[in-house]
């Protein structure tokens, strides 16, 4: 099976261009009609419906950002009836507040017709085992995948997160031929079938991995190779935009992203202005029939490109490049993206703490490690060592239930830390991607 | 007169990086404080040093001054004797009286060995630990002479 839907996949991109155009227009009509929200966004921008009047003037129309959603929390965004919703999905926010991204039968129809043609374009079919090793629940990894592979006709195991050595025993039982996790699980697992003298290669089926959710490189695709045989397939999509959605294809050259479901610019950071293809910018997606919440020109802050030229795998939707930064100060930790104002904001809640803070990451193996280095007040002092340990024990479980990530804590003396007079550098990164 | 058996310890935080006892050292020095009794304990990623000293309100200052976390605790010293027996002695008295020992660490200053304690029963005060470890026969080490 070469595609899942091959006529809108190939289809010419003028044809696509004419599609896109139409779908937009649709859509800014409906939303300048519903959604008070952005109804405001296009009078204060002084753009009305009328004036879409060709795929170039979408640039005319405001753009959307996270912020957006933190303040319309929870679900003042919504812009059809509330019963007919289906889903929520759940993500840390910038400040502690989380954003919900909400999900209509057809949202979640559209997200899973993204991941299944993602899927076939990677090689998948019928009679392939899916391990969905994404976590299941708030997070839009495993369901996503989960009703991707479902859609498309694979077998799947809704395996979830942790668990490395079950995982393994699953991938030879249920003979798994794919997997899909975040790129430093996967490596994980490899250490973990070796130390169970478990060779992926030879004993077991699987042959390829769809990897995401935080950043990787080529090398970590090289390695992956060498070591287990598996090809990786990278996967981009962010719950604002439903969830991980876009996959290279079998020329593991670049992210399809399927023209007649999302619209896809890249911005000048600074000046908001659209970039040519293969100039670096934010990246910007207009989901097209999304229902529930529709996102239009959400200026998602990974920093790429739109690769140019025709892909020889026929598919015409545009391809982006690897992500290559953030435009913001988010982290990604072991796949959830983490703000440092999250993590300031969850430290106002100890009180033996200043508000001075600073984060280190690391990867020991394949795992990140977040270390966050907090300065106690001067009462904070006790003689009791368990008190202490009980502060730094406190201070990660809060950490813990902000983030949806564990971090680990180091207690240090006031006024030790570093003080910024102009933008506070509270974060050193380690790690090599 | 039990308050005049009341030593004030000094805890201080430290980070557990090298350097940082030395630096700690260099504080009591400078300031010409005598240590007479001192341990380390160990926790995640940081440690407490407890110190009984000379001059302690002297030196508290000091190091707060150099932004290091610490905190006076009252304890009490108990002289030992230097023969086989010598701290069951002390701690057969204090399990017959009914007080805890949270930590304890030995010193030989002020001539006889000492036994530092902190008595954690929270509904004992210093005060009746002091008179119930009289009353066993032990003898207590004066704040007054600790400063010697």
């Amino acid at each position: 099976m070469a595609y899942y839907n091959e006529k809108i996949e190939t289809l010419p991109r003028a044809e696509l261009e004419k599609l896109q155009y139409q779908e937009m227009k649709v859509l800014v009509e409906r939303l300048y009609a519903n959604s008070v929200f952005y109804h405001d966004k296009m009078k204060a921008a002084g753009v009305l419906p009328s004036d879409i009047k060709s795929i170039a003037d979408i640039a005319k129309l405001p753009t959307m950002k996270k912020t957006d959603l933190r303040n319309n929390y929870p679900d003042k965004l919504v812009c059809c009836p509330k019963e007919d919703l289906v889903r929520y999905h759940v993500s840390s926010g910038t400040t502690g507040k989380p954003t919900v991204v909400a999900y209509t039968k057809n949202d979640v129809e559209l997200w899973a017709e993204a991941v299944a043609r993602s899927l076939v374009s990677c090689g998948l079919g019928r009679g392939d085992v899916l391990q969905v090793a994404y976590g299941y629940g708030l997070f839009t990894g495993g369901l996503g995948l989960h009703y991707g592979g479902e859609k498309m006709g694979t077998t799947v195991i809704p395996a979830s997160t942790g668990n490395s050595e079950r995982q393994i025993e699953l991938i030879l039982d249920l003979e798994t031929t794919a997997v899909a996790c975040t790129p430093s699980y996967f490596i994980h697992l490899i250490d973990v079938a070796k130390k169970m003298d478990v060779d992926i290669a030879k004993d077991t089926k699987l042959r390829t991995a769809i990897l995401g959710a935080e950043p990787w490189s080529e090398s970590m695709r090289q390695y992956i190779h060498e070591q287990s045989g598996v090809v990786a397939h990278n996967i981009f999509g962010t719950s604002e935009i439903s969830g991980p959605m876009f996959t290279d294809c079998g020329e593991l050259n670049g992210m399809h992203i399927c023209g007649d479901i999302a619209y896809t610019e890249i911005l000048d950071p600074e000046t908001g202005e659209v970039l040519p293809p293969g100039e670096k910018g934010e990246l910007t997606m207009t989901i097209l029939k999304k229902e529930a919440i529709p996102m239009i020109r959400y200026r998602i802050g990974d920093i790429t490109s739109i690769l140019e030229g025709d892909c020889p795998c026929g598919r015409t939707s545009p391809r982006i490049d690897r992500l290559q930064g953030r435009v913001d100060d988010m982290l990604v930790i072991r796949g959830i993206n983490v703000f440092p104002s999250a993590v300031e904001h969850a430290l106002l809640r100890v009180p033996e703490l200043t508000s001075h803070f600073m984060l280190e990451i690391t990867r020991t193996g394949p795992l990140d490690d977040m270390l966050v280095k907090v300065e106690l007040k001067p009462d904070a002092m006790t003689d009791s060592i368990n008190g202490l340990i009980g502060l730094q024990s406190r201070v990660e479980r809060t950490l813990r239930d902000a983030l949806n990530v564990s971090a680990k804590v180091e207690l240090c003396p006031p006024n030790s830390l570093p003080r910024f007079e102009g933008k506070a550098k509270r974060v050193m990164d380690h790690r090599v991607f | 007169m039990t308050s005049e058996y009341r030593i004030k310890q000094l805890s201080i935080f430290a980070p557990n990086t090298p350097g940082t006892l030395a630096e700690i050292a260099k504080i009591f020095l400078d300031n010409e404080v005598n240590i007479s009794a001192f341990c380390i304990a160990e926790a995640n990623n940081f440690g407490v040093v407890r110190a009984v000293v000379d001059k302690p309100d002297a030196v508290f200052a000091a190091f707060e001054k150099k932004n290091y976390l610490l905190k006076f605790t009252d304890v009490v010293a108990v002289k030992m004797s230097d023969v086989p027996g010598g701290l069951y002695d002390v701690a057969s008295k204090f399990g017959a009286a009914g007080l805890n020992i949270e930590y304890a660490y030995a010193s030989r200053s002020t001539t006889t060995p000492t036994l530092v304690v902190y008595v954690s029963n929270t509904n004992i005060s210093l005060e009746a630990a002091v008179e119930k470890i009289l009353a066993s026969g032990l003898v207590l080490v004066r704040a007054a002479e600790m400063r010697i």
